[in-house]
């Protein structure tokens, strides 16, 4: 499925009653099975335009849509991965993983083998009976990942999902998550505000200005696939990775100073 | 050269806390003890304190000629029939209210302004409506037990996490699905909190309703023994209270391990 977020813009509120300006207007498309990374400095609105895009915000302006064949009925369009993870803590990771899959009103017997089988792919198998709190983050956020493949999603949107792991763990996810992607090949729209992140894993880095959060640029990335650690030394990644730090760099320090950045919900 | 080699000491060890579990236990029959030798050696008249152990004769015989069933199972079964109303009706407006904004404005108003009456100060009333039968009791305690467990309720439905509901949102929950699968859950913790409260209330106004307007049940039998200066059967009913207060919260406990079992494993 192609995204297409059509000048959309969106202002909140403060407790004072004043304005404030999260998007200005912005212009993008997603094609279809494409892999774009949507960067920029903290307070630029990412995880808002995220939202927007999920119907979980609405615009204040500007409308979303999707373009694509008809899905089979009852297929979602979007599926959302959280930085938080928002695991129901009183489900299993088996029954977190049904969630979807009891909305879409499927029979026992179907979500089991879906539930088996995506669990299977994110490499739970053994973890089923488990609750969220008996998991470190990392496997946590491979529930995550796993109850939004489950309901087969034409799009997949990822809020930052690593932000919340150590290092190391961040980057064997992101091998992971590229490896299953080369199996589903959903259209994916991957919020980060890592540089190295965007560049590894995207196919274009979509650039993010600070509030109010307008299109800076589209970097494309020309790493081939399949993508692997050794490609972070190769010069077109550090030069990509430079020129995109070149892009946010000023902002980012504004954002240092400002103290409010993570204000952006 | 002399040289001073300093120990590192645990500096915290005067915070530690041990589990005193003989002292517990000793406490408590030192108590009875005590009780039992104050009584033996004749310093206070039986007709003021009567001994433990003629009191747990008492209470034996009490039980062999099943006077002590037919007050205890009359005072059990309304305990149940408003305890069970009570609550039920507490969670469902709990719920609603916490839920709901348009029925958070009826009925919050009318909540501040009827949870401060003396629950029983009404029983007078509740006779004049329902009779001096069983109901008008039962009214009572269940009075009595609404009101917690429907503020309670209330708080831990407000307190439901947003992102969790913004996620089963993403998963296509509408909104019975989000009350069943994630507002519900997440009150249930304070619905527990609310129900060790309301047995605290039931207990209490049962025994002052049985001693205004009853001829059978504990309360009854407390204070007809006391009209009669027959101090033993009024230890006696005591004794059962206290027992029915620890056994319902030990009931509740176990019964929340069970229900909210994902916080325990």
């Amino acid at each position: 499925m192609r995204i297409v977020v059509d000048r959309v813009t969106k202002t909140f509120h403060d407790r004072r009653g004043r304005d404030v300006v999260a998007l200005g207007q912005v212009d993008f498309a997603v094609e279809p099975r494409e892999f774009v990374a949507l960067l920029g400095p903290s307070g630029c609105g990412k995880s808002t335009l995220l939202n927007i895009i999920a119907g979980l915000l609405p615009p204040s302006a500007g409308r979303v849509y999707f373009e694509g064949e008809p899905r089979p009925g009852g297929a979602p369009v979007t599926a959302t991965v959280f930085q938080e993870f928002a695991l129901f803590p009183w489900r299993t990771v088996r029954a977190n993983v049904e969630l979807g899959l009891e909305e879409l009103g499927l029979p026992a017997a179907e979500r089991a083998e879906r539930s088996r089988r995506y669990l299977e792919m994110t490499g739970l198998t053994g973890f089923e009976g488990k609750y969220p709190h008996q998991l470190s983050g990392g496997m946590r956020q491979r529930v995550g990942i796993a109850r939004a493949l489950a309901v087969e999603p034409a799009v997949l949107l990822l809020d930052e999902p690593f932000s919340a792991l150590d290092a190391q763990t961040r980057t064997l996810m992101m091998d992971e998550l590229l490896g299953i992607w080369a199996r589903t090949r959903q259209t994916i729209l991957y919020v980060t505000h890592n540089i190295q992140e965007a560049v590894f894993m995207a196919d274009r880095v979509i650039v993010l200005s600070r509030r109010p959060g307008e299109v800076l640029d589209v970097v494309p990335i020309k790493l081939p696939r399949p993508r692997h650690e050794g490609q972070q030394g190769e010069p077109v990644f550090v030069q990509t990775a430079d020129r995109i730090w070149g892009l946010i760099k000023s902002q980012a320090q504004a954002a240092l100073l400002d103290g409010d950045g993570e204000a952006e919900r | 050269m002399a040289v001073e080699r300093l120990v590192v000491v645990d500096r915290t060890a005067f915070l530690r806390r041990p589990d005193y579990r003989v002292v517990r236990a000793l406490a408590l029959v030192a108590l009875v003890l005590l009780w039992e030798a104050v009584t033996r050696t004749g310093w206070v008249s039986s007709l003021f304190l009567p001994s433990p152990s003629g009191v747990l004769a008492e209470g034996l015989d009490m039980a062999r000629s099943g006077q002590l069933l037919v007050h205890l199972g009359k005072s059990l079964q309304r305990l149940a029939w408003g305890f069970g109303v009570g609550a039920l009706a507490g969670v469902g407006v709990g719920v609603a209210v916490g839920f709901f904004a348009m029925a958070e404005a009826v009925v919050q108003p009318i909540i501040a302004a009827t949870f401060p009456i003396p629950k029983i100060a009404l029983l007078p009333l509740l006779i004049l409506w329902l009779g001096i039968g069983e109901a008008s009791k039962v009214a009572v305690v269940a009075l009595g037990v609404f009101f917690p467990m429907a503020i309670n309720t209330y708080a831990g439905v407000r307190q439901a996490d947003p992102l969790l509901i913004r996620a089963a949102v993403s998963f296509g929950a509408g909104r019975w699905s989000v009350i069943r699968k994630v507002v519900v859950p997440s009150a249930l913790p304070m619905v527990f909190a609310g129900l060790r409260l309301g047995a605290g209330t039931a207990l209490l106004l049962l025994v002052a309703a049985e001693q205004i307007a009853a001829d059978a049940g504990i309360g009854f039998l407390i204070l007809q023994s006391g009209n009669l200066m027959e101090t033993t059967r009024l230890m006696v009913g005591i004794v059962v209270l206290s027992l029915l207060g620890v056994a319902s919260y030990w009931a509740l406990g176990a019964l929340e391990r069970l229900v909210v079992r994902w916080r325990h494993i």
